[in-house]
């Protein structure tokens, strides 16, 4: 692993820590720069080894395992939890670089690319989800937010999903057009 | 270890952590949380003095038999404790008519008791049309304050134009001086059932 990665995981955390307060003034940046922030740290800490063995083929233990963590770091209880309580801060600290970022680097490159296919596409649904329920909510869903807070949390997961739909399918519309898979009928015969 | 058995366990204890920070999937919010652990552990409401609108005191909890429901407001508020005022009045009625009047008493409590003096909490009964017989406008001691919200598990943030948002609910406490059931402002029918059912 190279110092630059270990200098920048360090940075990213510790920047994390030291504007825990602002950032987590406004669910926006709690959210969409805290906490990704925290899991680029992990990602960024996967080192080769990490996750090279067997138990780890195709990357499935490894995405399960990223999966799970961010799943329980998008429930509202989690969010208000770690806004009151330092405890349950340090675990989102903690947890967010170890268990998610980590293990998505882990198991993102050794995942088939379907399987990779089939992760962007839940990533960008549930991202859809999460920004309808933010602005169509007639409740408050975090205590320690306002309900325009709220609001403006949705356009950002909104934002968001565009953003990677954006990224992930452009490359597929311009430059070299993909080969079809070993195998398939080119059409050329 | 085996692929498959790493992926099981990574899904069984992903699945273990999920199911405790829900309760069981019941309650994925903090209100949610809080709505459940009242019904199942019914915590005692600590002894504390309230000023009502006409200068008197009530106490917290009654300790005389009654029921009581409070709902957290403050006077200065523009949008959810009009409403909330409004099903406070209703269920005043609900009572009156039910014959319940000596049974039950309703409380809207001031979080901002800074503000809301005795002449404040006296123009909120009145524009909501609290007389005090039944239902009154208090405000605690201000150094009360926070473990009276702690108890009741509200939340208030400033809203950045001089007002507050919070959680606001009706919550009833038994004559047995517990917090039972915390319900929607506007849940009439379900506060009437739920203080029955604490009645003797």
């Amino acid at each position: 692993m190279t110092a630059w990665r270990i200098l920048a995981a360090a940075v990213l955390i510790g920047a994390g820590v030291a504007l825990r307060g602002p950032l987590e003034a406004h669910p926006v940046t709690h959210m969409l720069v805290q906490m990704p922030g925290l899991a680029l740290a992990g990602a960024l800490l996967a080192s080769p080894a990490i996750g090279s063995g067997e138990w780890n083929r195709g990357g499935v233990a490894a995405l399960l395992a990223a999966v799970f963590t961010a799943t329980f770091w998008m429930l509202p209880r989690s969010i208000d939890a770690a806004v009151s309580g330092p405890l349950v801060d340090a675990a989102k600290f903690a947890t967010l670089p170890l268990l998610a970022g980590l293990p998505l680097a882990a198991g993102w490159r050794r995942a088939h690319p379907l399987l990779r296919g089939f992760l962007k596409a839940q990533a960008l649904s549930m991202l859809g989800i999460l920004a309808f329920l933010y602005t169509h909510a007639p409740v408050r869903i975090c205590n320690a937010y306002l309900a325009e807070d709220q609001f403006r949390l949705g356009i950002g997961f909104l934002a968001v999903a565009v953003a990677l739909a954006v990224l992930w399918t452009v490359p597929l519309l311009v430059g070299e057009a993909p080969r079809p898979a070993a195998g398939m009928p080119t059409g050329s015969g | 270890m085996r692929a498959w058995a790493a992926s099981l366990a990574v899904a069984v204890a992903g699945v273990a952590a999920l199911w405790v920070a829900t309760d069981g999937l019941a309650a994925l919010t903090t209100e949610g949380a809080r709505r459940l652990a009242v019904v199942r552990d019914a915590p005692v409401v600590p002894p504390r003095r309230l000023q009502t609108m006409d200068g008197g005191q009530e106490v917290l909890p009654a300790g005389d038999g009654r029921a009581s429901l409070i709902e957290f407001i403050y006077t200065s508020c523009p949008t959810i404790c009009q409403s909330a005022g409004t099903a406070m009045a209703v269920l005043r009625d609900r009572f009156a008519t039910a014959g319940l009047a000596t049974q039950v008493r309703l409380l809207s409590v001031s979080f901002d008791p800074e503000v809301d003096d005795v002449p404040q909490l006296a123009s909120y009964g009145e524009r909501h049309g609290a007389d005090g017989s039944i239902w009154t406008i208090a405000r605690p001691d201000p150094e009360d304050l926070p473990e009276l919200l702690d108890t009741f598990g509200v939340t208030v943030i400033p809203d950045g134009f001089g007002g507050y948002e919070h959680n606001a609910a009706i919550l009833v406490v038994g004559p047995d001086g517990r917090l039972h059931t915390i319900l929607d402002v506007e849940d009439v029918a379900g506060a009437v059932a739920a203080t029955r059912r604490l009645l003797p």
